[in-house]
C-alpha cells in the first residue's frame, strides 16, 4: 500500500463512520480529511477519471444542472459525481474517494470556490449557468465572483471548453482560448412585459451603460445588447424555442442543438428549468456520444433534484417541496405557483444561518405580492417567521389565515391540518434540510445523502 | 387629505438591500390610517420632484460610481428642499454620500453631497451581521433600532455631528467609537438595512410624522396592530444580542 492509498483508505473510514453514527451523509468531511493529509489529492484522483470532467457552476440552478446530465450521460457514462450540494473543495474530494470505475466526473461546485476547483480538476468543459445576487452577506458583491471567472475562463487550456449561458450578460462575456458553447431561449411568447426590479446586472459589463433588451426571460436574463460598445448576447449553439407552459406540471419546448432538434416535454416547471436543462443539454453535447433523441428522453424521465418541486405524499396529503434560497429563484418559484390560480395551502420557512445568508432583506425583493389572494392559508416558520409573516403582511398574503409558528415541526402540521388540495412546502436551504429531517423522521423521504 | 409625498432617489442604481421594502411600509403605514402616499422615482437627468421626504439606499460600488455626477450635482437643489422642510433618509451608499466622500482601498474617492460633514474611507474587512443600537429621534422618546450591515466603509462624523444612535450589538459607522449612523436636523443617515423600517415601526411612524409637518403640520397618528412587526423586532434583537 503506498502513503496516498493508505490516506484514501483512513479518509472512506470516515465517511462509512459519519454516515453510520448518523453525524450526516459523510460528504463533505472525509474530503477534509483526505486534503489535509493530501493536499494535492483532488489532481491525483481526478487523473483516474479516463474522460476528465465536467464542472458546473451558476448561483441558481447547480444541482438540477448537474442532476439532469447525469440523466443525460447515464447509463451509459460510469460517472462520479458529488452530492447534496457538497460543493466546495471537500465536497469534490469526497466523491473522488467513493469513484472506482468512473471514467468521468460531473461535479456542481460553488461559484466562489469555483476558481480554486476548477485550478485543481482541470476540467474538459466549464458549465457556467448564471449570477445572481446571492447571500451577499457571504461572499462580497456579484461582480467580484464576475471578475474572478473572467480571469478564471481565460486562462482555460486550449483543449478546455466553455459552457455559458448567452442570455445572462455577466456570463456571456466570459471568454476561454478554445471552443465554446452557448445556451439560450429564443422565444418572443416567453418574454417578460418588463424586466423585474429585482434583477442584477442591468448594466452592460464592459462599459457601465444601460443594457437594452429586445427581450427579457428572467430576472436579467434575455436578448441583450449595449447600445454604449455595441456588445450582445452571442449566437446561441443550443436553445429552446417554441416554449409551451404546461402549469405547475412542466413545460414543452423544442431543443435545438448542432446535432439536431427535439421536443422535449420537461417535467419541472418555470422558465429557470427550461435555463438548467439547456446547460445540461449543452454540456452534453460538449462531452460527446449523447443523441438528441437521448437527451430529450433523459430530460422528460428526469426526477426533481433535491427540495426543487419535488412532489410527496404525506399521510392522507400531497405536498410539494419548494428551495427558495435567493430573490431570483424565490421569484421564479412565485410566478410559478402564481400561473395556477387556485388558492393555495402554504408553508413558507425562513432561516437566517450562514448558508442560507444571515442578511433576509431579501425576501423584500421577492414579489409575494403576487399570490395575494390566491392562498387559503399560510404558515411561516424558521428563525426568522415572524419577519416572513410581516413580510406576507405588507404583500397582502395570507390576510386573517397568517399565522406563525413556533417550529418547522409544527408549522408543517399546521399548514397540514388547513385548507385542501397539495400544500406547498417553500424554504431556504437550511429550513429545507431541516423540513426533510421532520419528513423522514415521519417516512416520507430519504435521507438526503441518498437521494442526490 | 393628508397626504405624504415621497422622492426615492435612484430607485434603479440603489437597491441593493431590498430599498422597496422600505418604501412599501412607508406606503402602507400611510395607507392603513387613511393617509395619502405617492412615491416618485427620480434617476439620473431627472428633474427633483418636489417631496416631504427624499429616500437614497444602496447599491454595489459600480452602481454608485453611475450616479456620483448626478448626485453631486443635486446636492443644492436637495439641501433647499430639507431647508424647506423636507426629510431626507440615506440608508448604507446612499448614508456615505451623504458626506463628503468614499475612498477606496486604492485611494479611488467617491465624491459625496456635503450635506452632513462626515467622511468615510474603506477598511480592511468588510463589517457584516445584526447590528442593533439605541437612539432617541425627539429627547425623551427612545428607540431601539435593529437591522443588518454589512460594509467596508468607516464612517467618521465631523465635529459636533451626532450619531443617530449608540451601537448595542454589531460595528456601526467605523467599529470603534460606538456610534452609529448620523442624524442631524432633518437628515437621518444610517448603515442599518434589512430593510431599515418595516421591523423598526416606531422609527418609520417617526419618520412619516415628522416628514407630514412639512405640509400639515402635527398630524397624530393612529395605533395600528403592530404584533408582526413587534415580534419580528424582538426576534431581530435577541439575534443581534447572541
Amino acid at each position: 500500500m503506498t502513503a496516498f492509498t493508505a490516506k484514501v483508505a483512513a479518509a472512506r473510514a470516515a465517511a462509512g463512520l459519519s454516515r453510520r453514527t448518523r453525524a450526516g451523509g459523510g460528504t463533505t468531511l472525509p474530503g477534509k480529511l483526505l486534503l489535509r493529509m493530501a493536499p494535492d489529492a483532488i489532481e491525483r484522483m481526478t487523473a483516474r477519471l479516463a474522460d476528465g470532467s465536467v464542472v458546473i457552476s451558476a448561483t441558481n440552478g447547480k444541482t438540477t444542472t448537474a442532476k439532469m446530465l447525469a440523466a443525460l450521460l447515464e447509463p451509459e457514462r460510469r460517472l462520479c459525481r458529488n452530492t447534496a450540494g457538497a460543493n466546495l473543495e471537500s465536497g469534490v474530494a469526497s466523491a473522488l474517494l467513493h469513484c472506482d470505475g468512473a471514467d468521468l466526473g460531473v461535479f456542481e461546485v460553488d461559484e466562489a470556490a469555483l476558481p480554486g476547483v476548477a485550478a485543481r480538476l482541470r476540467p474538459r468543459a466549464t458549465v457556467l449557468g448564471n449570477l445572481f445576487r446571492d447571500q451577499l452577506d457571504r461572499y462580497g458583491e456579484l461582480e467580484a465572483i464576475a471578475a474572478r471567472w473572467h480571469r478564471m475562463t481565460a486562462a482555460l487550456p486550449a483543449g478546455s471548453q466553455l459552457v455559458r449561458n448567452g442570455d445572462d450578460p455577466l456570463v456571456a462575456s466570459l471568454e476561454n482560448q478554445g471552443e465554446t458553447l452557448t445556451f439560450g431561449i429564443d422565444d418572443e411568447g416567453a418574454a417578460l412585459a418588463e424586466m423585474p426590479h429585482a434583477s442584477d446586472s442591468k448594466w452592460c459589463p464592459a462599459c457601465g451603460t444601460r443594457l437594452r433588451y429586445e427581450r427579457v426571460y428572467l430576472g436579467h436574463m434575455g436578448d441583450w445588447s449595449c447600445p454604449g460598445c455595441g456588445r450582445r448576447r452571442p449566437r446561441l449553439d443550443v436553445w429552446a424555442d417554441t416554449l409551451d407552459p404546461l402549469g405547475l406540471d412542466g413545460t414543452r419546448f423544442v431543443l435545438r442543438t448542432p446535432a439536431g432538434d427535439a421536443d422535449v416535454e420537461l417535467p419541472m416547471p418555470g422558465l429557470y428549468n427550461v435555463y438548467n436543462a439547456l446547460a445540461a443539454a449543452a454540456a452534453a453535447c460538449a462531452v460527446g456520444g449523447v443523441d438528441v433523441a437521448r437527451m430529450a428522453r433523459g430530460l422528460e424521465r428526469f426526477d426533481a433534484a433535491f427540495g426543487r418541486f419535488e412532489r410527496l405524499r404525506v399521510g392522507d396529503r400531497d405536498a410539494v417541496l419548494l428551495l427558495a434560497k435567493n430573490p431570483a429563484g424565490a421569484n421564479e418559484l412565485i410566478r410559478t405557483l402564481a400561473t395556477d390560480s387556485r388558492p393555495k395551502q402554504l408553508l413558507v420557512a425562513l432561516n437566517d444561518r450562514i448558508a442560507d445568508g444571515r442578511d433576509i432583506s431579501w425576501i423584500w425583493d421577492v414579489d409575494f405580492e403576487l399570490l395575494a389572494g390566491h392562498t387559503q392559508g399560510v404558515v411561516t416558520a424558521g428563525t426568522r417567521a415572524a419577519e416572513m409573516a410581516m413580510r406576507l403582511k405588507y404583500g397582502g398574503v395570507g390576510g386573517e389565515r397568517l399565522e406563525v409558528a413556533g417550529s418547522i415541526d409544527v408549522g408543517l402540521d399546521r399548514a397540514l391540518e388547513g385548507g385542501e388540495g397539495p400544500v406547498y412546502l417553500l424554504a431556504t436551504y437550511t429550513a429545507m434540510l431541516e423540513l426533510r429531517a421532520v419528513l423522514e423522521r415521519r417516512g416520507v423521504v430519504r435521507p438526503y445523502w441518498e437521494a442526490a | 387629505m393628508t397626504d405624504l409625498r415621497v422622492c426615492h432617489l435612484y430607485p434603479e442604481h440603489l437597491n441593493i438591500y431590498a430599498d422597496r421594502g422600505n418604501i412599501a411600509v412607508l406606503r402602507s403605514r400611510c395607507e392603513w390610517r387613511g393617509i395619502d402616499f405617492a412615491a416618485v422615482g427620480c434617476g439620473p437627468g431627472d428633474p427633483l420632484p418636489e417631496a416631504d421626504l427624499y429616500y437614497v439606499g444602496g447599491g454595489q460600488d459600480r452602481d454608485q460610481l453611475l450616479i456620483e455626477d448626478d448626485l453631486v450635482g443635486r446636492a443644492g437643489g436637495l439641501r433647499a428642499a430639507i431647508a424647506d422642510g423636507a426629510w431626507m433618509l440615506a440608508v448604507c451608499g446612499g448614508y456615505q454620500m451623504l458626506g463628503h466622500y468614499y475612498r477606496g482601498h486604492q485611494g479611488d474617492e467617491i465624491r459625496g453631497t456635503g450635506l452632513v460633514d462626515l467622511v468615510t474611507e474603506a477598511g480592511p474587512t468588510r463589517m457584516i451581521g445584526n447590528i442593533s443600537i439605541d437612539c432617541e429621534l425627539r429627547p425623551g422618546e427612545p428607540m431601539t433600532v435593529v437591522g443588518f450591515e454589512n460594509h467596508a466603509g468607516r464612517t467618521r462624523l465631523g465635529e459636533g455631528v451626532r450619531p443617530l444612535g449608540r451601537v448595542l450589538h454589531g460595528h456601526g459607522n467605523n467599529g470603534r467609537d460606538g456610534g452609529e449612523g448620523v442624524h442631524t436636523g432633518r437628515i437621518v443617515g444610517t448603515y442599518i438595512h434589512g430593510p431599515l423600517l418595516p421591523k423598526n415601526p416606531a422609527l418609520a411612524d417617526h419618520l412619516i410624522g415628522a416628514a407630514l409637518e412639512r405640509r400639515h403640520g402635527t398630524v397624530a397618528l393612529e395605533p395600528l396592530d403592530d404584533r408582526l412587526e413587534g415580534m419580528a423586532h424582538d426576534v431581530a434583537i435577541a439575534i443581534a444580542a447572541s
